[in-house]
């Protein structure tokens, strides 16, 4: 009687009757981004054997402003804190704050998304088009990607408020805002990545 | 009946549910991880001569390992996920550090 008291206090903190005593929604979720590791791996490497390539076009020391990836980098930034206030309300059962936090991470990542429109824009204008040289074919699908994944997040936390007005969403509530915190913060991850490699190392 | 199994199992499934730091401690992670931004963008403007890539590296990896740990939970979570996500991790570095080092050394010249 003991055992199945503990194991049901156990399954009441994880949500889980699986061989490996793990959630496997959890345990899928960190392989997906182990994965994605490989994907970006790939588009930084791409980028960093590229970078030196211009033909024609600007150079990337000559287009990048510095201060104003800063400041996106920053809100980007700031936006896992409050990614992390969210898992953290959902945990104690207060939706109000849940709901709260999740609506200004989507905020500050759709301002990050945002910030990136203008800088593609501001590079077009100044003669970086996608196919002008190896850097800008690089550059536009590196950073592009993680664009369209910060770009998903904002979508999945829209969609996660949604539901959760609407009283749908399946299973462990606290585990479902805590896998799309997972995503979240690894597209943050990633963003510390690039905004090193790409935009503060110069070529 | 409440007895101190019961006691025990619901003090349990509750330390589970609250694993992690405390919010105010997420806003101090939150902090240094703004001060860590603030030193990098600093290299920018200021001449770090010798200094400039092990500082931004260093940097870059710590903001990296502080935001997998305490803000994705990874410090407190069973060691599993940790090894799932840092294989893939360490796979992706060796692969791509390969592959540039093979652009590096074998590339035709001319």
């Amino acid at each position: 009687m003991a055992e199945t008291a503990i194991s049901h206090g156990h399954d009441a903190g994880h949500g889980m009757h699986t061989s490996t005593g793990l959630s496997n929604n959890k345990l899928g979720m960190w392989m997906f981004l182990g994965s994605e590791c490989l994907l970006f791996g790939g588009l930084i490497s791409t980028y960093m054997l590229y970078k030196g390539r211009v033909n024609a076009g600007p150079q990337p020391d000559q287009i990048f402003d510095i201060p104003f990836t800063s400041v996106s980098s920053f809100i980007l930034l700031m936006s896992s804190l409050t990614m992390v206030l969210a898992v953290s309300a959902a945990q104690r059962k207060d939706e109000r704050n849940m709901n709260l936090w999740l609506v200004i991470t989507a905020l500050l990542g759709a301002t990050f998304v945002g910030g990136q429109v203008y800088e593609f824009t501001a590079f077009y204008r100044e003669g970086l088009g996608f196919t002008t040289s190896l850097f800008g074919s690089s550059f536009y699908t590196l950073t592009g990607f993680h664009g369209v994944h910060v770009s998903v997040g904002i979508i999945m936390l829209m969609a996660l408020v949604g539901m959760n007005r609407n009283k749908r969403i399946p299973g462990d509530r606290a585990e479902v805002v805590e896998m799309i915190g997972l995503y979240w913060h690894f597209v943050d991850i990633i963003w510390i990545v690039i905004f090193t490699l790409v935009y503060l190392i110069p070529s | 009946m409440s007895t101190a199994t019961d006691q025990v199992a619901h003090a349990e499934g509750h330390e589970a549910e609250h694993h992690g730091l405390s919010d105010k401690q997420y806003i101090y992670v939150a902090l240094i991880l703004a001060v860590l931004t603030a030193i990098e963008v600093s290299t920018y403007y200021i001449d770090f001569g010798p200094f400039f890539m092990p500082t931004l590296f260093i940097l870059m990896v710590v903001k990296f390992v502080t935001v997998v740990s305490y803000f994705m939970h990874l410090k407190f979570d069973n060691k599993l996920f940790t090894y799932l996500f840092y294989s893939g991790l360490l796979l992706a570095i060796a692969v791509y550090c390969g592959f540039l080092a093979t652009f590096k050394f074998f590339i035709q010249k001319g």
